[in-house]
């Protein structure tokens, strides 16, 4: 990995005349302005993942009141008195707040490689599953509860490393396949469904050979947030990281991706090596996420897309602002999970497909429009 | 009654179009013209099927509401036999269901629930079992097969050469394949509750050619379950309990056959404003309900137990978790509605009892 770029912020090197074909031209105007206008952005971004996440704090199935919520933050800032009961900040701290942070780095990881996948293959429909990221964990989560009936789903490392190694496996077997048919993207891509459907059908396969597990691993499919308190959160966060600090550094590779493998190659880029490492990564991402939370669909497609859409195409921008939306829309909607239908609880699945599916068509619509 | 006759009323309103009768050969001719008879004979005129639905679903209507109406305070059978093998050609309503009717006392059942499994051995039907599905684990010497009702196909089951098949009432798929072959299928629903436990119990009785065993085994039932309340003694407050059905908090609601048996002791169901009858409840709910009793109906496989619900993080804050309150279920018992109900309802009162000893 040559002349990696070390941050989004950077200004664009000597080799700005060889600008990606952006098409938001976000690319255009003075280096400063540009900075200026990241930096915004980035500060927009956070600044809702804050205030969803303090909403989100706020409001659970069980109803400990707003007010008593922040004066009980008020309390443990100050280590004055607990406005709450045992019970309650049991409930608070142990229930809640670990499971908004858990949601926020769920929706950063599936965002963040979401964008990743769709950079690499320069393919805006790409996300974890189009390559067999996330039907490899499914699979080899399904045969881990099948065989050792003990293993408890999203609890125990055996599940979380099976869901790892899943993910590679799935995408490995996908870019094996692509490679052998073809080098173009499309061709991947093209592979990446078949050994989707490949694995999911011996996932199906194997449910069927032990039906008893069947509920757990289908109420593992629907993707779900609850944690085991601070546990899931301790092991998404370093993978994350990990992810996000590849990811980041390859942003600026991944916009000369995106001007053709012989263009970039023509800068001294290997595209074979970039597009390895970024898909490690991004796998990473994935099965770090999918082994805590199960299969949540739509985050990593439409939140990178709607980033792209908004702010232009270079990955210096979409990358870290996908974290952000991916970890504000998660949170958002496990907080309709938790709450839309309580003391009942929804899969988190349902959320995001029902909200983010027609926000995305009518804000693919408008933009078409204008 | 208003509520069960209104709910059985319903069912069997909807189920009489497109009535299908395999034969009408060797009915019962009865001196006075019988519901089932005018039914008979209406079927039996084609190009009236669609008069004779109507018609059906009128007095399935009339049938449904009586009957649900009378019987459970009278307990008397509606056709008094004393000679099973007299019973035959027999003819079994489900609610809900087109009638069934067996031409002659079945010897060969292949049984797809283990609810029914364990019912027909406990009124003596045991010996015309031929096979039965993987869950059907009680009694032991149930013949036990890889079939399951959830993908078993209608030519495996006919390999064993039934003349009858008792499956859940999601097999319906199955059915129709069976009774393509002349195969008479029985589609048993979930009880929901005690009585329609006993009521599913006697309709096995009658349909297997034993009528009296099952009337003794549910007279049985009624008045052991009857005792066993009894001597629960009554708490002075109102007890509140969450009955767990898997690790992630789907549970099961008053309206469920499990929580009627709950009723029984007089317990609230933290899950009924969740609504529905098998809810997945917030955990945070099941904290902030603080119940006083924490039934596991999830310990098969030992991933699940009193020591690791005490473990999840908030819930030693529960009363019940402090006190020991929480108690391990069978889970096939605490799943079933068969004959070892009453273990279920010892196990309650004893949980109720050692709450209260507290």
């Amino acid at each position: 990995m040559r002349g990696s770029a070390p941050a989004a912020t950077s200004s664009r090197s000597s080799r700005s005349g060889q600008s990606p074909p952006d098409r938001a031209g976000a690319v255009s105007g003075p280096t400063l302005r540009r900075t200026k206008l990241r930096t915004a952005h980035l500060l927009i971004g956070f600044a809702a993942l804050l205030l969803i996440s303090l909403v989100s704090v706020l409001l659970g199935a069980a109803d400990l009141g707003w007010q008593r919520v922040l004066a009980e933050f008020g309390a443990q800032l100050t280590g004055g008195a607990s406005p709450l009961s045992e019970r309650e900040a049991a409930i608070l701290w142990q229930l809640r707040v670990p499971r908004v942070v858990l949601g926020a780095l769920v929706g950063a990881a599936l965002a963040i490689s979401g964008a990743a996948f769709q950079g690499v293959f320069r393919n805006p429909l790409a996300d974890p599953y189009l390559l067999g990221a996330a039907s490899g964990a499914g699979l080899a989560v399904t045969l881990v509860v099948m065989t050792m009936p003990q293993a408890n789903l999203g609890a125990s490392t055996t599940t979380q490393l099976a869901a790892f190694i899943g993910a590679l496996g799935g995408v490995g077997l996908t870019w094996l396949v692509g490679r052998s048919a073809g080098s173009d993207t499309a061709t991947l891509v093209l592979a990446g469904v078949a050994v989707g459907s490949f694995l999911t059908a011996g996932q199906t396969f194997a449910q069927q050979l032990r039906l008893e597990s069947l509920q757990q691993v289908y109420m593992w499919i629907l993707g779900r947030l609850t944690t085991t308190g601070w546990r899931e959160v301790l092991i998404v966060l370093p993978y994350l990281v990990v992810a996000t600090i590849v990811l980041w550094s390859c942003a600026r590779l991944l916009d000369l991706l995106g001007t053709g493998d012989e263009e970039a190659a023509a800068l001294g880029v290997r595209p074979g090596r970039v597009r390895i490492l970024v898909l490690l990564a991004a796998s990473l991402a994935t099965a770090a996420a999918v082994s805590v939370a199960g299969l949540i669909g739509f985050v990593g497609l439409v939140v990178p897309h709607l980033v792209r859409l908004g702010v232009g195409g270079s990955f210096r921008i979409i990358v870290p602002l996908s974290l952000l939306f991916g970890a504000s829309f998660l949170v958002g909607a496990d907080m309709l999970a938790r709450t839309v239908m309580a003391p009942a609880e929804l899969p988190i699945g349902v959320i995001t497909a029902f909200t983010g599916a027609p926000f995305f068509a009518v804000l693919l619509r408008a933009q078409r429009r204008a | 009654m208003s509520q069960v006759a209104l709910r059985a009323a319903s069912m069997t309103a909807t189920s009489g179009a497109g009535v299908r009768r395999r034969s009408a050969r060797g009915q019962r001719r009865q001196a006075p013209l019988a519901p089932a008879d005018i039914e008979d004979m209406m079927t039996g005129m084609i190009g009236f099927r669609r008069l004779a639905a109507l018609l059906l679903s009128v007095l399935a209507l009339l049938i449904g509401t009586t009957a649900c109406a009378t019987r459970p305070q009278s307990g008397e059978p509606p056709t008094p036999v004393n000679d099973p093998a007299s019973a035959f050609p027999a003819r079994v309503t489900i609610p809900g269901q087109e009638p069934v009717t067996l031409p002659e006392q079945p010897k060969r059942i292949v049984s797809l629930s283990p609810t029914v499994t364990e019912t027909l051995y406990a009124i003596g039907a045991g010996k015309q079992v031929v096979a039965v599905d993987k869950y059907s684990n009680y009694p032991e010497r149930a013949p036990q097969t890889r079939m399951s009702g959830l993908n078993v196909s209608a030519d495996t089951i006919a390999g064993y050469r039934p003349d009858l098949v008792v499956a859940p009432d999601s097999s319906a798929e199955l059915a129709k394949g069976l009774r393509a072959i002349d195969i008479s299928v029985l589609l048993v629903p979930a009880a929901s509750g005690l009585d329609a436990a006993y009521r599913q119990i006697e309709l096995l009785g009658r349909a297997t050619g034993h009528h009296e065993q099952a009337k003794e085994l549910t007279g049985r039932m009624r008045s052991e379950i009857k005792e066993i309340v009894a001597n629960t003694p009554e708490p002075q407050s109102s007890l509140s309990y969450y009955h767990e059905v898997s690790p992630n908090f789907y549970t099961a609601t008053s309206r469920s056959f499990v929580g009627d048996v709950y009723g029984l002791f007089g317990l609230t169901n933290i899950a009924d404003s969740a609504g529905g009858t098998f809810p997945q409840l917030s955990e945070e709910h099941i904290i902030q309900a603080n119940p006083d009793l924490i039934f596991l109906a999830d310990v098969k496989g030992g991933q699940v137990t009193a020591k690791s619900v005490a473990a999840r993080p908030g819930w030693d804050s529960l009363t019940a978790v402090r006190e020991e309150h929480v108690f391990e279920l069978n889970d096939d018992i605490a799943s079933r509605w068969g004959p070892r109900v009453v273990e279920f309802v010892r196990v309650i009162s004893d949980a109720v009892t050692r709450v209260q000893k507290n």
